[in-house]
């Protein structure tokens, strides 16, 4: 599509979302996060504090989470982006949503797909072999999902009805038991 | 019900026979929220495109608004509509005014007034086409103000009597605490703490002909329907008000705030879907907080460790229009005998902003400090903190007299002692090292006040055997959903797939919402008379239909099990029945009220908490290592979600002690956390092994389902744990929460 | 947001260019810092120009034992590199030790860099700030400034430099490449990369108009051990009361000064035969407080004693 013409306040491009293309005409002001929920209509993608500070705008970027709300809409162009509503849906639930309904991890709702996006990020990190501050041995060939590693690793999504417990037990539902 | 002896006559919920109360059951809107598909407020679909509003706050923290040049906002790209103390919206009625009758609130106008009467107040409102547009248009109103004089820096010294309850006495206080020959004589201090619910304030409206259509993000329904009505001048009839998903409440949405009125007023002028949401820097200067205490314990017992005196006395603040009470002292009166009393509060009246409750106000920051001098009692007696609290356990309300209903604080402590292993606990303090931390455990003791509200419900049977509950409560996370579904579909005997809970919509029948944790008991227990409604209908319909297999039965033998009604082994399914008989559906309304003499009866919710905490020496940092509960809070109707709201609230404890705290700048008149970065609610790596369990228990004289609040119970005291916990691990004393590492090292005298 | 209007670089020297010739202009990397800033409209660029697309991502070895990072790698990247891992851990720590997951996945290393304070005075625009508009005044003095500067602070600006990468890098001795408007390269070692705030504390760095943060290389990893500590009040996802970065003899702190703190004095000190309370006491003379942040200068000597003791006995 066309790159963003100098000179210009909008910009029109393609992003793909959750597996389809998407053509949108966009001011150049639309974070990635504005952009899903007020002009793609995808408002499972929450918007709790807009400045990277909470966590629930959590998407999946090439597979990456990042926060949504503090990354513009045209610096995604061609991207493959993943939010909530491409994990499950109702009646197709992916196993960690599954989990999250199991072992009861949110209350109020509100951070939970960012939690459930940022748990299947921080999932392929932890594949990927990525540190993180909780890492005991920087040098370790592989990263063991202690407990300690999940809190860490979970600590960029607050959870204010604070639903931590059982966020750890969902996850492990699905990440197994301590590598 | 005419008094609580009748709280526990075998009932369908007490007698669950199907087994649905007390199950693990998973959220009933869990698939929703779990797939992101649940609409909050500023996420409902509107019938035309919304125009997006943006709020705009005082920069001063008192005074008036003098001038406003709108100018180039109006020129701004998109921009359809500029508001403000100068140019307000229209149509609104006078503040205070009650023009319907019934009304339970009054108008409260919007930019009614040029006072600005705390920073950040709102006090303009600029509606554009797009959210960038109003953002960006927002920003160019420029304001001009007189600032007055105001007082922005609470001083314990010059609060006042608080009107409404500033002093308990019984006994001669001051006499016997000086005979006491073991004493405690602290002060402690909590700071403001803010709500920070994930979702911000939010608010969409739109007018279908002369209705007004509004969803909101709010606790309550009944109330700001009544202030929309005032408000916009209209019959309360016509104002439509639903708030079916709520991303956190804690109090903090107990109230409405300007985004609420000003979308339905912006929408009438517009004549366009109109949605306003606060942003999160917003949220901590224009909603409310919890105020900050000063507080001072004053406890005089025997060598054997019997309160012979007890005083809590609280200093708090609030804004000077909007009086309200942090009652940090009021649970003292309830929770330990001593034959000689003080209790009180005194209120600094301030121009910040506005404080009002927040998740259990009152024992949320008054048991920090009672559970700290009882730690600190302990010691100086050479007693176990556990064996003085069982020696000073009253055998009835020591005020007011009052028969507690079922009260198991000994045996949250003992229970959860053993399980937390508190005998491993080395009383004497600073003797536990584990690498650069010191460790050491404490424990205190919780108390929630537990309430019934009236309520109603209807439930109606649809054709196909469907159970409909309708009510106008509010889930704020709390679960209400749930346990609503399991109540109605252990009255009515129908599997729980078969019942739909409908809430939150002015439609409804009324209940009070989401506080105070009276939820569950109140919605409940209409929930229950409306499901008692509904049998005896759908008895009376099938014994005197000649079609039914019921037909010539007495109504009162009429049963319902399985999804049938059935007397002996005749039965037929309740969607036979109707469909036969009202194949529209046969709905009945049922009411609940506290039983009159319900106020004789004094009733909480208990627990006590265990903690472990490591203090690094060095840095002063403290993290939380465990921590446990133990409650008893009458029968629990979901293990699950009531589990996850008592843990909840125990996380709030930690982050009272170790981290949340706002900051006021008594220069400005403003708080100066103003975002998630700079306000610390706990993060995942806080919280270390915490857990909770609830010791069996019903209590029959609390209301008819014999259940009490878990919402704040979980709260209640935690942080105290935590700051004895401290103590246990250095040998200082913490007084001053949070316990960041400056405190610490101060306490520890490194500063 | 103001309006602005954007464009993606092509290369490099291209940006530099462009930054310098279009009024206003501001670089877009991972925008975690900007755009945040821009919401509030402290920043207000008339014009994006967009780096992260940029050819910069690489890290790369260097015949003789450096080490150069791209300027567009992003934090998760440089702090996951087996190299960065294995040589030069107080860098990865550092990282680590900031923010979150998701911001790390998204920031860079030039926009870490170049990010800017976390003062709430900075960040309220209803309150005088030097940085936001030069002549104000600056409220953090005699304000709610528990974690402002206790060294290098100014009449004009007691705000502190947020970044724990950059603390690592300034202990590793590290160099900041750029390209300048002209399309020269220039090196500049990171302890000059940031200014003190003297009487100018919006203007932040040595960087002229238009000069683009290209790399960032590390010399041959000093002998000794590393270590980063970072205190703060939360547990994780916090900024930092008091951090320290030590790298062999090397030292930096951070959250004490408008830039990473390369600790010359105990350095010396160290080198001369002082002790490690010495050292730390060399280092802190210089500090004061602003009476609310006063614990900040007692916390840095009890944390770089204890971690030079520690690096002593190991």
């Amino acid at each position: 599509m066309d790159m963003p013409v100098r000179g210009e306040t909008r910009a029109r491009f393609a992003i793909t979302v959750n597996g389809e293309r998407r053509e949108v005409d966009v001011d150049l002001r639309t974070t990635l996060l504005d952009l899903l929920r007020e002009h793609l209509g995808l408002f499972g993608t929450k918007k709790g504090c807009d400045h990277g500070q909470c966590g629930a705008c959590t998407v999946l970027v090439g597979g990456k989470r990042i926060n949504s709300c503090l990354s513009l809409a045209v610096m995604h162009e061609g991207d493959e982006v993943t939010t909530i509503e491409g994990v499950g849906q109702v009646g197709n639930l992916h196993p960690l949503q599954v989990a999250f309904l199991d072992r009861d991890a949110f209350q109020c709702g509100y951070c939970t797909p960012g939690q459930i996006c940022s748990t299947l990020g921080m999932l392929e990190e932890v594949r990927r072999g990525e540190p993180s501050q909780a890492t005991l041995d920087l040098a370790a060939a592989v990263i063991g999902l202690s407990d300690e590693e999940i809190r860490e690793r979970m600590s960029g999504n607050i959870c204010r009805c604070s639903a931590y417990p059982q966020i750890l037990e969902a996850i492990r539902d699905i990440a197994g038991p301590v590598a | 019900m005419s008094s609580i002896a009748d709280y526990a006559l075998p009932n369908p919920v007490n007698q669950n026979r199907a087994g649905n109360i007390g199950r693990a059951v998973d959220r009933y809107e869990g698939p929703l929220k779990v797939t992101g598909t649940a609409p909050y407020a500023y996420e409902v679909a509107t019938p035309s495109p919304p125009a997006y509003g943006v709020l705009v706050g005082a920069e001063i923290g008192f005074g008036d608004v003098t001038a406003v040049d709108d100018v180039a906002a109006r020129a701004a790209p998109g921009v359809i509509l500029v508001w403000h103390p100068l140019n307000p919206p229209p149509n609104q009625g006078e503040k205070g005014a009650k023009t319907y009758v019934q009304s339970q609130a009054a108008a409260d106008p919007v930019f009614a007034t040029p006072k600005v009467a705390y920073f950040g107040q709102p006090v303009a409102l600029v509606v554009a086409d797009t959210l960038e547009n109003a953002t960006a248009a927002a920003q160019l109103v420029r304001i001009s103000y007189k600032e007055g004089d105001a007082e922005y820096e609470f001083d314990a010294l010059k609060a006042e009597p608080a009107r409404g309850d500033q002093e308990s006495r019984i006994g001669d206080f001051e006499a016997a605490f000086e005979a006491a020959p073991v004493k405690v004589d602290e002060l402690w201090t909590t700071p403001i703490q803010n709500h920070c619910q994930m979702e911000p304030c939010a608010t969409t409206a739109w007018w279908e002909d002369d209705t007004v259509v509004v969803h909101a993000s709010i606790q309550m329904i009944k109330q700001p329907q009544h202030l929309l009505a005032e408000t916009l001048q209209i019959d309360r009839g016509k104002v439509h008000l639903l708030s079916r998903y709520i991303g956190g409440g804690f109090g903090g949405k107990g109230s409405v705030y300007e985004d609420f009125a000003l979308a339905a007023l912006a929408a009438r002028d517009l004549q366009r879907p109109v949605k306003i949401a606060l942003t999160r820097q917003q949220m901590f200067n224009a909603t409310v907080h919890r105020p900050a205490t000063v507080q001072r314990v004053r406890l005089g017992a025997t060598p054997d460790g019997r309160l012979t005196a007890l005083a809590l006395e609280a200093a708090t603040h609030c804004n000077r229009g909007e009086p309200f009470i942090e009652r940090a002292a009021t649970f003292a009166r309830a929770l330990y005998a001593a034959p000689h009393r003080l209790t009180g509060h005194r209120l600094h009246l301030l121009d910040i902003a506005v404080a009002s409750a927040m998740r259990a106000p009152g024992e949320a920051v008054g048991m920090l400090s009672l559970e700290g001098a009882m730690d600190e009692l302990a010691e100086k007696l050479g007693l176990d903190p556990i064996e003085l609290r069982i020696r000073n356990e009253p055998d009835k309300h020591p005020e007011t007299g009052q028969a507690f209903s079922v009260r198991q604080l000994i045996e949250c402590m003992q229970d959860g002692a053993a399980r937390f292993g508190w005998d491993k606990r080395n009383p004497k303090p600073g003797q536990t090292r584990d690498g650069r931390w010191m460790v050491g455990v404490g424990m205190a003791t919780a108390i929630r006040g537990n309430f019934l509200l009236p309520a109603k419900a209807s439930l109606r049977a649809e054709a196909d055997g469907t159970i409909r509950l309708r009510q106008g409560m509010t889930d704020i996370g709390t679960g209400s959903y749930t346990i609503l579904a399991q109540i109605a579909a252990e009255t009515m005997g129908v599997p729980l797939e078969k019942v739909i809970v409908e809430i939150g919509d002015s439609g409804f029948a009324p209940a009070p919402g989401s506080g105070g944790q009276f939820g569950a008991a109140s919605a409940g227990s209409g929930a229950l008379a409306g499901g008692m409604a509904l049998r005896a209908k759908l008895a009376e319909m099938a014994v005197n239909d000649p079609g039914s297999p019921l037909y010539g039965s007495a109504k009162e033998a009429v049963d319902f099990r399985d999804g049938l009604i059935a007397v002996e082994n005749r039965s037929e399914t309740i969607g036979a029945l109707v469909a036969r008989l009202a194949p529209q559906g046969i709905e009945a309304e049922g009411a609940s009220a506290p039983a009159p003499d319900a106020r004789d009866i004094s009733s909480h919710s208990y627990g006590a908490h265990f903690a472990e905490v490591g203090v690094d020496t060095v840095t002063g940092e403290v993290r939380l290592r465990r921590m446990l509960g133990a409650f008893a809070c009458g029968r629990i109707l979901n293990a699950k979600t009531a589990k996850s709201q008592i843990t909840g609230g125990m996380i709030w404890g930690v982050g009272t002690a170790l981290t949340e705290t706002n900051r006021i700048d008594e220069r400005y008149g403003s708080l100066m956390n103003q975002d998630l970065g700079n306000y610390l609610a706990p993060v995942h790596a806080d919280i270390a092994n915490l857990d909770a369990y609830f010791l069996p228990e019903v209590d029959d004289k609390a209301n008819p389902l014999g259940i009490k609040g878990v919402g704040e119970a979980g709260i209640c005291g935690a942080g105290a744990a935590l700051a004895n916990a401290i103590y246990n691990a250095i040998g200082v004393r913490v007084r001053d929460y949070p316990f960041t590492p400056d405190r610490v090292l101060a306490a520890m005298g490194a500063l | 947001m103001r309006p602005f209007t954007y464009e993606r670089a092509a290369d490099p020297a291209a940006a530099a260019k462009a930054a310098a010739e279009t009024p206003g202009a501001k670089f877009l990397a991972g925008g975690t810092n900007l755009l945040d800033l821009m919401k509030l409209e402290i920043e207000r660029p008339a014009h994006l120009i967009d780096v992260g697309r940029l050819p910069l991502a690489e890290i790369t070895e260097t015949p003789d034992g450096r080490l150069t990072i791209g300027a567009m790698a992003s934090n998760t990247a440089v702090a996951s590199d087996r190299r960065v891992r294995a040589r030069y851990p107080v860098l990865a720590r550092a990282i680590l030790a900031g923010a979150s997951a998701q911001l790390r996945n998204k920031a860079t290393v030039g926009g870490n860099l170049m990010q800017r304070t976390r003062c709430p005075y900075f960040y309220d625009p209803s309150k005088p700030c030097n940085k936001r508009e030069p002549g104000a005044g600056c409220s953090a003095i005699g304000g709610v400034n528990r974690g402002h500067a206790i060294l290098g602070a100014s009449e004009a600006c007691i705000a502190t430099n947020p970044s724990d990468m950059s603390v690592a890098l300034s202990a590793l001795a590290a160099t900041v490449e750029t390209v300048t408007a002209a399309g020269a390269t220039r090196r500049i070692g990171v302890d000059d990369l940031h200014r003190l705030p003297g009487d100018r504390p919006d203007v932040e760095t040595v960087l002229e108009p238009g000069e683009l943060v290209t790399a960032v290389t590390l010399p041959p990893p000093p002998d000794g051990p590393q270590d980063y500590r970072k205190v703060r009040d939360r547990a994780s996802y916090a900024g930092g009361l008091f951090s320290l970065a030590l790298a062999g003899k090397q030292i930096a702190l951070g959250a004490v000064a408008l830039k990473p703190w390369r600790a010359t004095k105990a350095e010396a000190a160290l080198a001369a035969g002082a002790s490690p309370a010495e050292a730390a006491d060399a280092e802190l003379a210089q500090a004061d407080g602003q009476g609310r942040n006063d614990f900040k200068i007692v916390l840095a000597r009890r944390v770089i004693t204890a971690a030079l003791e520690e690096g002593m006995a190991s």
